[in-house]
């Protein structure tokens, strides 16, 4: 049984990544501390998985204050949306798989 | 990778999904509650019409005396509060109980949606009772809030869409009706509610 992982994207090896990857393609925009309180996750690790995710251009950010605090906003990119789709489609294709 | 970790990895997703576009903590008792509310309101409101009738010996069932009018409002608005502070009380509890946040992108946008037809229902129902056309009330309140509901549930359980489509369909009907506004308030806002409130509670076993 071979199972071709170079399907599997590098970026969605973290399980942090993977899971802001999936809130973000569920919803037309998230802000910094909805994602913290849903993942549960820290501002520091929260923060520098965005950074990679931002890096891959797979999310798109767009800071804005309102009144005087600063809002983030985070948004799926179509690359994104697309490596997202394929990466579930690569998990999916190993369950069958591993079946037959 | 093992294949169950892979599910649980897959579940966790489709459940992450889930709980970050829509909010689920609305709680299936608060419509049977509304249900109730509105039943014994429509209660009271029989046995106004009848006394009043009665009273004036004046007949014909297909009008409302303008002279009960503000008490009916009343009544209805008395309905609406109630329903509304207990919806509120218990969903609050439910997210409570969940550990899900109650105020989150799900939540906004679930009220952002349902406000905009409310509110022009709520105008629209103002208008209609300051110009005394009065057999249009009930079906305009079942129709607003059916597509309230309709354009909710994006955000929320989509059974609440099939809520939603049956009260819109009585609310036309209603008004195909008139003169049976009573009937149609206490199977769209009283008996729809408590049906649609315990299969919501069993189904999601809150």
């Amino acid at each position: 049984m071979k199972i071709s992982l170079e399907q599997f994207d590098k970026a969605f090896e973290n399980r942090l990544r993977l899971q802001i990857m999936s809130v973000l393609v569920a919803n037309e925009s998230y802000d910094f501390n909805s994602l913290k309180e849903l993942l549960a996750a820290t501002d520091g690790n929260l923060a520098s998985h965005l950074k990679a995710l931002e890096k891959e251009d797979y999310i798109t950010v767009k800071k804005s204050f309102i009144g005087r605090k600063p809002n983030t906003q985070y948004v799926a990119s179509q690359s994104g949306r697309e490596a997202f789709i394929k990466h579930l489609e690569a998990l999916e294709n190993l369950i069958k798989n591993q079946k037959t | 990778m093992k294949e169950e970790s892979i599910y649980s990895e897959l579940s966790s997703i489709r459940s992450l999904m889930e709980r970050s576009s829509k909010f689920i903590s609305l709680s299936g008792l608060s419509g049977v509650m509304a249900g109730v509310y509105a039943l014994a309101g429509a209660f009271f409101a029989q046995r106004l019409i009848q006394q009043q009738e009665d009273s004036a010996h004046t007949g014909g069932e297909y009008t409302v005396h303008s002279s009960i009018v503000p008490q009916l409002t009343l009544m209805a608005i008395a309905v609406l509060l109630l329903s509304i502070t207990t919806c509120v009380i218990l969903t609050l509890r439910q997210s409570r109980k969940k550990g899900e946040p109650s105020w989150h992108p799900g939540s906004k946008r679930l009220l952002t949606s349902i406000a905009l037809p409310l509110i022009t229902g709520g105008i629209f129902i103002t208008i209609l009772l300051l110009r005394a056309e009065y057999w249009l009330i009930v079906p305009a309140c079942l129709i607003f809030y059916g597509l309230a509901l309709v354009s909710g549930s994006h955000y929320t359980f989509s059974d609440v869409k099939w809520l939603g489509l049956f009260e819109i369909l009585l609310g036309l009907t209603c008004a195909l009706l008139p003169g049976s506004g009573l009937l149609f308030w206490v199977i769209g806002f009283g008996v729809l509610h408590i049906l649609y409130g315990f299969i919501m509670h069993f189904k999601y076993k809150q």
